[in-house]
């Protein structure tokens, strides 16, 4: 008789060999899968995940909070996939912890921080419990329109429109964009979120109606090309809403300011700085964006570009990838990832961690003060850094 | 809450045990095809003082340690066959000193051999220590305790002859130094010119207490590494080819093997040869010697180079990672080799029964082994693919790697890594006189019998 599972790549998960590789970058430097670096035990380790709902789906353990607390504890952050070494299944490896998620919803045993982010997502179509028409203030003070027929959609997404760190990161984007004369506009209170993250976390019928409902606002608007602030939208965007009908093209920011700033010179000063770059996971790993960010920064005169030993396709995440940005699951003890990766930043001698997501930006910084180190690193968005230096600061 | 695990909390902290289901479940098996057994606790120390009071602990309490690394012996050396608390290392894996001049390194007792090849190769990337291919993550200290080899094993030994000191917790929890280290604050020599305690460490698969810290040898990383397969498909050639080129003293490593799949390699048997050099001519004189070595048999028509440029940069990868690929050759996620330490003029033999028993018991296999020594024995690697999810296959991996084992006492070989089954073969068969030293020694260092129990046990 052939066997069924509770999940729909339950078929490959017995395959996994547990031998580690996913644990590590490729260079093998330090372990790179932050859940694992967090916590420090093997079943929060992608081979031990994938050990434990083999025993999951067998009934040799049973869903309980800690398998739950485990399996949130994922940032979906993707360096697994990559450094896997078994090319037939490795794919799917964040496809099945996303499912084993779903599972959970379906039961109900989530962490509570998920629970609470649901909640909130349901009643107030936001994580942050603010006011639904609370979204677009994040645009006062900057002269970006409303849309109406212009190029671009430009979606700032719930880190953006609500968070500090995110806010000023949007206005600093819009603002370069319009510098750059590209055409953009913006949905204020009328934009709602992607759903990336509520997807990562298992709720995909939160996630549908999110999806739907954001591709029927854009089709009703004649959108046709978006840009994101955010990776994470940028993500879902490109990889889940086509089958959900969406015939919109999107694009990363740094994506369209990387080929305005070659088509169209900008004005900007000499800017001596040594900066690293933080690669997200949803734009790097993910998406395989690691260039643009990179000849953004490079074409800043006097500004000097230094890597961290872990970066590109090996990068280290911040922690804030799989909601956790939102649950803080990874939150506690000397290995939280936001932390582990800003003393990799130290280590290069950089002065500012440029990053190109809103979280990232909000986990680093935060890193930044725990740490004590405000006087050594700033963290800025790329697009911070280009308006300091077009500025002449 | 046990006073055990109160015990171990104030000792470890909150996140440094585990009594959850899903731990106990985890670190109560390896990728093997040994049957579980569920551990009391899992503790993941951080220091040596940490390591010493849980075996202090242990010791009054009676209760069993198991120290683990990365679990990938294979044949089961970490399963707590008699529970108890299942001491995780791999959060000590500093890398604490490394002495360019006298080339060695001293790393904590759950550093993984991928991260001390990264340390190496960005602070000192003249030098390089004997990777073996195992897994990345697997520890440097577990390694050493089963006498596994490495990358320079041709050239250099064992990687347990390349130690150059220990830290060890013994099982009365004194912390113990053992060469240099004990004399002063050098990490150079495990024993000359002093009686080699060592060796009351290295081999013993933990059962004479845990290794905290350790020094090994490191060699020149040369600039350049490179590669030819030589190939026949007469075995019984095999042990002459291999003394012809180890006869060179040129080579980093040697290994030969041979798998029914892909097609291109049935009824072959191919020698990979690794040579270093610091620029071309180097390189290019060895390849020259290699080929020169083995002209006779291209001579005769009884081999030839392959042509692997196609694979070069898959076999120069260190360590090669798609050994581990052969895992998901039955689509299972498993594999197990038993690997006895043989003279190299029984790879034929060997080979053979390989074969025979993969016939016997259907079984997908792979045997490869790896030269140690200059030639003074070899590594031959017995593997069979399991798929996990198939029971009666795993059970006939268990019966062909039992005979597999039992084929090599009667050869004389010595099985490497062997599971607790095959230790209490070993001991059956060993000299008496022998085995009393051993259980001697043993009896002496853990009198509580907590170390590892079930290991190095005849009954
Ligand atoms: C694909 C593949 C390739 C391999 N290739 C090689 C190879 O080329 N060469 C080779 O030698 N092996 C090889 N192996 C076998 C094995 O993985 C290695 O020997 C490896 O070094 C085992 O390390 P570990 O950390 O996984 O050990 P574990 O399985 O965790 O432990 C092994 C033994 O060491 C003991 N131990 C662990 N830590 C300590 C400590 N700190 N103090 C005292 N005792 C301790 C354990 O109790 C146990 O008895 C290979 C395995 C695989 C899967």
């Amino acid at each position: 008789m052939e066997k069924t599972y509770p999940i729909r790549h339950g078929d490959v998960v017995h395959r996994c060999f547990r031998c580690g590789y996913c644990k590590f970058p490729g260079d093998y430097t330090d372990f790179n899968c932050p859940s694992y670096k967090a916590f420090g035990w093997d079943t929060y380790s992608p081979g031990g995940r994938m050990w434990l709902i083999q025993a999951w789906m067998n009934k040799e353990i049973t869903t309980s909070p800690h398998f739950a607390e485990i399996m949130y504890a994922c940032v979906a952050c993707d360096n697994c996939k990559n450094q896997c070494v078994f090319p037939k299944f490795r794919d799917f490896l964040p496809e099945i912890f996303e499912e084993v998620k779903e599972k959970l919803v379906e039961e109900g045993v989530v962490p509570p921080p998920v629970r609470d982010y649901f909640k909130a997502m349901t009643i107030y179509g936001n994580p942050y419990r603010l006011p639904r028409d609370a979204r677009g203030d994040w645009a006062k003070g900057i002269d970006v329109p409303e849309f109406s027929a212009q190029e671009y959609l430009f979606y700032v997404g719930d880190v953006g429109a609500f968070d500090e760190v995110g806010c000023r990161m949007a206005r600093s984007v819009a603002r370069v964009l319009m510098k750059l004369e590209v055409s953009i506009g913006v949905l204020k209170e009328q934009e709602i979120s992607d759903g990336n993250d509520v997807r990562t976390m298992g709720e995909t019928e939160l996630f549908r109606r999110l999806a739907l409902e954001n591709i029927t606002t854009f089709k009703e608007k004649g959108i046709k090309r978006v840009i994101t602030l955010d990776p994470h939208a940028f993500n879902t965007f490109k990889k889940d809403y086509p089958a959900l009908g969406a015939d919109f093209q999107v694009f990363h920011h740094t994506e369209i300011i990387a080929e305005r700033m070659r088509a169209k010179r900008m004005e900007l000063f000499n800017y001596p700085l040594t900066v690293t770059y933080h690669d997200p996971c949803y734009l790097g790993r993910h998406n395989g964006i690691y260039e643009q960010p990179r000849n953004i920064l490079k074409a800043i005169p006097g500004l000097k570009l230094v890597e961290m030993q872990q970066h590109g396709i090996d990068s280290f995440c911040c922690g804030g990838g799989g909601g956790n940005f939102f649950t803080d699951i990874l939150g506690a003890g000397d290995e939280r990832p936001n932390v582990v990766r800003i003393r990799q930043a130290l280590e290069t001698g950089a002065g500012v961690v440029a990053v190109a997501c809103p979280n990232c930006a909000k986990m680093l910084l935060n890193a930044v003060k725990e740490e004590g180190v405000e006087d050594r690193l700033e963290v800025l968005g790329i697009t911070e850094i280009i308006e300091r230096a077009s500025a002449n600061l | 809450m046990s006073d055990v695990l109160k015990s171990l909390i104030e000792i470890v902290g909150k996140n440094g045990v585990s009594t959850n289901a899903e731990e106990l479940w985890y670190y109560s098996r390896d990728p093997g095809v040994l049957e579980p057994h569920r551990p009391d606790f899992v503790v993941a120390p951080k220091t040596t003082q940490q390591v010493q009071k849980i075996v202090l602990l242990a010791n009054s309490e009676k209760i069993p340690v198991v120290p683990m690394g990365a679990a990938m012996a294979l044949t089961g050396l970490v399963i707590p066959l008699k529970g108890g608390i299942v001491v995780d290392m791999k959060r000590m894996n500093r890398i604490l000193e490394v002495n360019p001049l006298a080339r060695y390194a001293v790393v904590e007792g759950g550093t993984s051999q991928g991260m001390l090849k990264a340390y190496l190769q960005k602070h000192h990337p003249e030098l390089r220590h004997s990777l073996p291919d195992a897994p990345a993550a697997t520890t440097i200290a577990a390694n050493v305790s089963l006498h596994g080899q490495g990358r320079l094993s041709q050239q250099y030994g064992f990687n347990s002859d390349m130690v150059t000191g220990l830290e060890v917790v013994l099982p009365t929890g004194e912390i113990c130094s053992i060469g240099s280290p004990s004399l002063g604050p050098y990490w150079f020599s495990k024993s000359p010119s002093l009686p080699d305690l060592s060796g009351l460490f290295l081999g013993w698969l933990g059962t004479t207490g845990i290794i905290t810290r350790l020094g090994l040898m490191l060699y020149p990383n040369k600039k350049i590494r490179d590669v030819e397969i030589f190939v026949t498909d007469r075995p019984e050639l095999v042990p002459e080819m291999l003394y012809r080129l180890t006869h060179l003293e040129l080579l980093e490593d040697i290994n030969a093997w041979f798998q029914p799949k892909p097609l291109v390699f049935k009824d072959n048997y191919q020698i990979t040869i690794y040579f270093t050099g610091d620029d071309d001519d180097e390189v290019e004189f060895k390849r020259k010697m290699v080929w020169r070595a083995l002209q006779p048999y291209m001579d005769s028509k009884d081999g030839g180079f392959m042509s692997i440029q196609y694979m070069k940069q898959m076999l120069l990868e260190m360590p090669q990672r798609t050994i581990a690929d052969f895992a998901d050759v039955a689509k299972g996620g498993g594999f197990e080799y038993s690997g006895p330490i043989i003279p190299i003029e029984h790879f034929p033999r060997y080979a053979a029964k390989l074969i025979e028993l993969a016939e016997k018991y259907n079984l997908l296999y792979a045997g490869a082994a790896r030269l140690i020594s200059g030639g003074h024995a070899m590594m031959f690697a017995v593997s069979f693919a399991f798929n996990r999810e198939d029971a009666d296959m795993m059970l006939r991996v268990k019966q062909a790697l039992d005979e597999a084992t039992e084929f090599a006492l009667q050869q004389g070989g010595i099985p490497w890594k062997p599971n607790f089954h095959e230790q209490r073969m070993i001991l059956q068969r060993m000299d008496p006189n022998t085995r009393r030293i051993l259980e001697m020694i043993k009896r002496n260092l853990d009198p509580r019998g907590i170390m590892n129990p079930g290991n190095w046990e005849a009954n």
